[in-house]
């Protein structure tokens, strides 16, 4: 990489000559492309956006000696200019609308705008959590269709709905586990993850507790059954299994892992991330899995927001069922719904092992994912997760001879490809590439994961993408490829085209500025 | 169409908070939210984003959580803020778990008046890591019982976690328990679930907090019958940063010397540390964040004061009219925009009868605490900038028809 400046440049001042890159602009600017300063630089402390009342009391405050004495130091943008604000932000980033978005793992489907418009409906936006159980029927009701949805396309026996994410859904499942494992007085230690695993397994899993030992895979990328049936025993609690798996596999020998884990006394947990690629074909359910989390914003469509809001429900076998955690839907004798929880438990639920999160979950999030499916219906999820298959075979098979797959020989990937990045020039890296990736119009796929893969590019073109978008990303792909096995240069400075250059991320770690001051002004 | 329809028919089941008079807090608070919020987060460019492992195409999501961390710390009067947490009870096990990282000791004591979906949270988790939770019942006294919770706090103490305002709507005197805490060794954590009320009220980072943790819903994200919401999770010594949970952004440059924003530190996450993370959180509250932050933007200063000074205000002129209802009191002898009602009866049969007349009247305490019974003829009544004073009055002539 070229010396970097450490000029440090902000929007909002000039630029010297000799930093401007060809064509240099005074401003920064770059016609459309429009640098924008931090609120910070551009407020005031006297400007506000918003026009408030003012009620007029002589009551005297309540709020005693603790009335705020210094200054908050909160910049106000006036509305024009908090729009253009973020306007202007807003085209630094790069999503889904733009362009193909192959993150492996991450599912970035389209998301359709029936969701925004349904989820904005008064009835589902603006009703508050603690209102009165006959005032919220109907979300109670979404809460309801959708637990049947996602229980009958798993093929499971209930669902913990109130996990916030992916990650704290699998923790409820694995807290699930330890519940119903304790309450046979059983104290296992260990869970068993494959290394292919994302982080958040064996983060969770020691989280709740449990020691953690890898499973080994065999040499088409699959979880070694051998392996894995001699280190079960009665220290192991659980195996957490992703299928398909991150090496974009599908795990044949499930149900025959399921039921070694079984027959050891230990409980299933599956990694639903990938779940996109076997809906409405395979229900975990039917391979022994005990609990899986499903991510609604990967599968159900709703959309990423830039890293959150998620929605992890939990889909729990028959022996796990009893410990799902407080609160949950429950339907009456009249046929109306009620929320259980602390209030009215009572002794058939005395076995939730706790409460994960204030409320009810993500009803934004369900509001979208059961609109999702009732636009598909199960013919067009069946649909969905086939195109999504074909797509990723596609580019597999369209790039595997210019780039090294390592399991391409296993047979069919599931909804993503992997390619590693054997046969580079010295020097070039996998990095090197998703930045020239990034000058070609499209976003990176997920780079050095699975980690088994040395220097992994997970691709997941997803549903979404037609023949055309395919055909064009295969292009780039080659085109790329083929720059880092012959050891292009420009391809180490890039992205050239993309608003800032490489950004200086060890300088970021090394003296962390994580907040605004006047003192460094930024 | 059909589907459209299903949903809409769905949503007409419910009774909006707009369509009554509406007076429930309890830890999600209803407050006009601008039309430019909404409009700017359905931008596809923040909205069908991922979190920003690309920083050179991700520039708007990372300077926006700049913005946003730094907005969160001055609010909080912290030093340093992550980029958010799932919500407010989540944000506040991640506290309790950080302050047993730093004083590698496993007592916590709870605040009888902490909201009981927090603190039931946090004993969930503690059962898991062995932490031992120490929690008593609420007080039902004018002022928050500090001298109790001081008491509480003994030498293996790690965190005492405090709500401000608590759930009863009462103002805790922070700088003394911090100071309490801080002798026995122990990290104060505070808990707001109403971020206005810091338009008035001290910073917690200015009181003797360690840790601030709240929700910040209240801001930009609306009611959403609870979720998505938003996590806030400040600190005030920034030495502490690397035990943080959760996501940070930092600033740095490029390759041609231009400033810009990276998620940094990231050693701390699950995706590089695997068993040893600080937290296995990975997705968090993105475009809740930037909703608060725009909200927050629109504000500044100027107008989270403003906002903040009506609602104490109407919140004031509420608790006046409705302690002349006969058979009612005011508990509370401070609060910002919420207090407790006695009532002589359980109230929550009241706030069922309240809504049989379209009233949306608050939260009976009875709900929230089920095995105290000194409670449950509490009723827990808050007030915004969204009440009119005819919706004032409608309460409290509702409250006069349904009180035996």
């Amino acid at each position: 990489m070229n010396q970097i400046n450490q000029s440090g440049w902000k929007p909002g001042t000039p630029v010297a000559a000799q930093d401007g890159g060809d064509h240099p602009t005074v401003t920064g600017n770059k016609a459309l492309m429009l640098e924008e300063a931090l609120i910070f630089e551009i407020g005031g402390a006297d400007t506000c956006g918003v026009d408030l009342a003012e009620t007029q009391t002589d009551l005297p405050s309540r709020m005693g000696k603790f009335a705020r004495k210094d200054e908050i130091g909160l910049p106000g943008l006036s509305e024009p200019e908090t729009v253009r604000h973020y306007t202007r932000l807003s085209r630094q980033n790069y999503g889904i609308d733009l362009g193909f978005f192959p993150l492996g793992s991450c599912t970035m489907k389209h998301n359709p705008r029936l969701n925004e418009k349904v989820a904005r409906m008064p009835g589902f936006l603006d009703v508050h959590p603690m209102q009165p159980a006959n005032t919220v029927q109907g979300a109670l009701g979404v809460i309801d269709e959708l637990s049947h949805w996602l229980i009958t396309l798993t093929g499971m026996n209930a669902v913990a709905m109130s996990p916030k994410a992916g990650a704290h859904g699998e923790l409820c499942g694995i807290l699930c586990i330890r519940a119903a494992l304790e309450a046979r007085g059983d104290a296992r230690k260990v869970v068993l993850v494959p290394e292919s695993a994302h982080g958040t397994n064996p983060a969770t899993a020691a989280f709740a507790g449990y020691e953690t030992e890898d499973i080994p895979a065999n040499a088409d990328g699959r979880v070694d059954l051998d392996a894995l049936k001699a280190r079960l025993g009665p220290d192991v609690a659980a195996v957490m299994i992703t299928n398909p798996n991150t090496c974009g596999l599908f795990e044949r020998d499930m149900k025959a892992i399921s039921d070694a884990v079984h027959e050891a006394g230990g409980l299933v947990y599956c990694d639903g991330a990938n779940f996109n690629a076997i809906m409405g074909r395979v229900r975990p359910g039917d391979l022994g899995v005990d609990a899986m989390h499903i991510n609604l914003h990967k599968t159900f469509s709703t959309p990423h927001g830039g890293g959150g809001p998620g929605s992890g429900p939990v889909v729990l076998s028959e022996a796990l069922a009893p410990f799902a955690p407080l609160p949950f839907v429950e339907k009456k004798s009249d046929g109306s719904l009620r929320i259980v929880e602390e209030e009215n438990m009572e002794d058939q639920h005395a076995s939730a092992f706790g409460r994960m999160t204030a409320f009810h979950g993500q009803m934004g999030m369900f509001t979208r994912a059961l609109t999702y499916i009732l636009s598909h219906g199960s013919d067009g999820l069946r649909q969905a997760s086939g195109d999504a298959v074909l797509n990723a075979n596609y580019v597999l098979r369209q790039l595997e001879d210019v780039l090294h797959a390592p399991y391409g020989a296993s047979g069919p990937c599931m909804h993503e490809a992997l390619f590693g990045d054997e046969g580079f020039a010295d020097g070039f890296s996998t990095l090197d590439l998703a930045k020239g990736l990034i000058d070609e119009g499209f976003h990176p796929m997920t780079m050095y994961f699975p980690l088994v893969v040395h220097g992994a590019m997970l691709v997941e073109p997803t549903e979404t993408e037609s023949k055309d978008a395919l055909d064009q990303f295969i292009m780039a792909m080659r085109s790329l490829a083929q720059r880092a096995k012959d050891g292009d240069e420009a391809l180490l400075t890039a992205p050239h085209h993309a608003p800032r250059a490489r950004l200086d991320e060890a300088q970021a770690a090394r003296k962390p500025r994580l907040a605004w001051s006047e003192a460094n002004g930024g | 169409m059909a589907v459209e329809k299903h949903m809409r028919q769905l949503s007409k089941k419910n009774l909006a908070a707009a369509d009554a008079p509406f007076f429930i807090g309890a830890g999600a608070y209803r407050h006009h939210v601008p039309a430019s919020v909404d409009h700017l987060i359905q931008r596809g460019e923040f909205l069908t984003a991922y979190t920003p492992y690309q920083p050179e195409i991700a520039q708007g999501t990372l300077q926006m959580l700049f913005e946003f961390q730094s907005q969160v710390a001055r609010l909080y009067g912290c030093a340093v803020a992550n980029a958010s947490m799932y919500d407010g009870s989540t944000a506040c096990w991640e506290a309790v778990a950080m302050a047993g990282r730093v004083t590698r000791k496993k007592r916590v004591v709870l605040s009888g008046a902490l909201h009981p979906h927090y603190a039931q949270v946090v004993r969930t988790m503690a059962k898991f890591t062995e932490d031992e939770i120490a929690g008593a019942d609420p007080s039902l006294t004018a002022l928050p019982d500090d001298d109790g919770l001081i008491a509480r706090i003994d030498d293996n103490t790690a965190s005492v976690v405090v709500q401000y305002p608590d759930i009863l709507g009462r103002i805790p005197d922070l700088q003394r328990i911090a100071d309490a805490a801080h002798e026995k060794g122990a990290k104060l954590i505070v808990v707001n679930t109403e971020p206005v009320a810091l338009g008035a009220l001290e910073a917690p980072g200015n009181l003797g907090a360690d840790i601030v943790v709240g929700e910040g819903q209240a801001l930009g994200v609306g009611l959403q019958f609870g979720g998505p919401y938003l996590g806030l999770f400040a600190i005030t010594d920034p030495k502490l940063v690397r035990q943080m949970p959760g996501r940070l952004c930092g600033e740095t440059v490029d390759a041609d010397g231009k400033r810009g924003f990276v998620l940094t530190l990231s050693t701390r996450e699950q995706h590089i540390r695997r068993e040893k993370a600080t937290s296995n959180i990975c997705t968090n509250s993105g475009l809740c964040a930037l909703a608060f932050s725009i909200h927050m933007t629109l504000l500044g200063a100027k107008g989270i004061t403003a906002l903040a000074a009506e609602n104490h205000r109407l919140a004031c002129i509420a608790a006046e009219r409705l302690a002349r209802v006969p058979g009612v009191s005011v508990l509370n002898e401070n609060f910002f925009n919420e207090f407790t009602l006695m009532l002589g009866t359980d109230a929550r049969q009241i706030v069922r009868d309240l809504a049989d007349r379209g009233v949306l009247g608050g939260v009976g305490l009875g709900k929230l605490f089920p095995d105290v019974d000194g409670l449950k003829s509490g009723l827990l009544v808050t007030v915004t900038e969204t009440a009119s004073l005819e919706d004032i009055e409608s309460l409290a002539s509702a409250l006069e028809e349904v009180l035996p």
